[in-house]
């Protein structure tokens, strides 16, 4: 077993999440596709406005992460020089070629010397993103580096996914421990080829193999990472505050978390997805953000994400000091921030009707 | 050349990077180098903190082309916190519910894209604060 912990002690600097304004709720799916008698997965999901894209919610959120690790020592102009790496993990970014992280760093003011690149593990790329920004930043080759994992998803109209596919994500600052307000004590990856899930090159919307994206796919694998990872630390559920787990639905993450052993009352801080949907590679990662707005110091975080095709990371946090806001939103703010759209709004903004 | 064009106004567009005046301080946005006050050089690039208000608007519900699908829309004369004046976009907010001297603050948006195929520009546009 790989158990993954930093040879340099490493934390997360500061953290940012993003939600668009528009909720499409789940009977407005159900209403024009099976007369209302669809069981709804989520009560409702977010929406990006027509101007919205990976690109721009990522450089959301990537401000309110730098917002956040502004302190004593550290303004923005400092880690705009410092910031050694922008990734983002999606499955939508904008371009087929060109990257979205080259944008998101110019927009941050890291460029030009720092490290560039797009990530791709369906709902897992932003998380592995976050764990190679670890091994960046401990073993010295970067002061600063930022890990976005970040979604617009699309569903095909009229598929089950079409109630869920969301939009939204979070931004991470990983840095030395000592700016730091969370720290990392450990984690572990989780892989296997596993098609359940999935989307070719020239294909708008993805395919999935029904049933079999539970079990086998996403309770395997995140129940095979977290617990290896509490084994390898010598921890069981007792010993987090909270745990979050990819949401593609309402059910499954509070089904998971259930059967290794965590309470409702430890996953409700986390939960996001009945009010935003499913914002795959930005998840795990966005829900995470809404326990550090409330965390205490010394509460301890299990984090794992879930990412078709099929892959499970696992993340055992520390909180070591509140949070400075300095203007950055909080999650739950974003999530309150909204309007209701009906389908005929939602198919417009999504492009769906051809103009000319 | 449009893309180059775009590629050169990057840092103004996605970060509302302008000038300072060395002589008199003056906040210049968006930069040209020679102070409007004072007319002297002014090359010392300044970060605007993206706040304002809102200081004239009007809605679009023609959009030219290339904007066809975001009409309605509405177009705002925004007074910078720092003093310039600056033309942009309003987002996230219904056109009924923008006023004059409503407090706003810049996001970097797509402003439009040129065609299927063609780059996607992003850039500054204002939103309620
Ligand atoms: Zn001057």
């Amino acid at each position: 077993m790989s158990f993954m912990k930093p040879s340099k002690p490493v934390g997360i600097v500061g953290y940012g999440s993003y939600v668009p304004r528009y909720r499409l709720p789940g009977e407005e799916v159900s209403e024009l596709w099976t007369e209302g008698n669809a069981g709804l997965p989520v009560r409702e999901k977010s929406v990006p406005g027509l101007d919205e894209d990976v690109v721009t919610m990522s450089i959301e959120a990537a401000r309110n992460a730098m917002k956040r690790a502004t302190g004593a020592h550290l303004t923005i102009e400092n880690l705009q020089q410092k910031i050694g790496a922008v990734w983002v993990g999606s499955e939508s970014h904008p371009y087929a070629v060109k990257p979205t992280s080259t944008i998101v760093a110019e927009a941050i003011g890291a460029t030009p010397f720092t490290q560039a690149a797009d990530w791709q593990f369906a709902c897992k790329a932003g998380t592995e993103a976050f764990q190679a920004a670890i091994g960046f930043v401990s073993s010295g080759m970067a002061q600063y580096a930022m890990a976005i994992g970040m979604d617009a998803a699309q569903g095909r109209p009229g598929d089950a996914l079409e109630y869920t596919a969301g939009a939204g994500g979070a931004a991470y600052l990983i840095g030395p421990i000592e700016d730091a307000l969370v720290e990392i004590e450990g984690s572990l990856s989780y892989v296997t080829d596993t098609p359940d899930f999935w989307r070719r090159q020239y294909e708008k919307f993805p395919e999935h193999a029904g049933r079999f994206t539970g079990e086998p796919a996403y309770f395997g694998h995140i129940m095979s990472s977290a617990n290896a990872l509490m084994e390898a630390m010598a921890l069981k559920p007792s010993d987090f505050n909270y745990a979050v787990f990819h949401q593609p639905n309402a059910k499954f993450p509070l089904k998971v978390g259930g059967e290794l052993g965590f309470s409702k009352k430890q996953m409700e801080l986390g939960m996001l997805v009945n009010d935003i949907g499913n914002t795959y590679a930005g998840s795990c990662m966005i829900g995470l953000t809404a326990v550090l707005d409330m965390a205490q110091p010394g509460e301890r975080i299990l984090v794992t994400s879930f990412g078709s095709g099929a892959g499970s990371d696992s993340f055992c946090l520390r909180v070591l000091r509140k949070p400075e806001h300095n203007g950055a939103v909080k999650t739950r703010d974003y999530v309150a921030r909204r309007k209701v759209i009906d389908y005929a709004q939602y198919t417009r903004m999504k492009g769906y009707y051809k103009l000319n | 050349m449009e893309v180059a064009r775009f590629w050169r106004t990057n840092k103004q567009r996605y970060q509302l990077v302008g000038e300072e005046c060395p002589h008199c301080k003056g906040k210049i946005f968006p930069p040209r180098d020679i102070c409007p006050t004072c007319d002297k050089e002014a090359k010392v690039p300044y970060v605007f903190s993206g706040k304002g208000e809102v200081f004239s608007f009007s809605t679009l519900h023609q959009a030219p082309a290339g904007f066809e699908r975001y009409a309605p829309y509405t177009v705002a004369l925004v007074k910078l916190s720092e003093g310039p004046m600056v033309t942009a976009q309003l987002t996230d907010v219904d056109a009924n519910d923008v006023k004059i001297g409503m407090p706003v603050e810049m996001v970097t948006r797509v402003l439009r894209e040129d065609g299927e195929r063609g780059m996607l520009v992003y850039g500054y546009k204002f939103r309620p604060a």
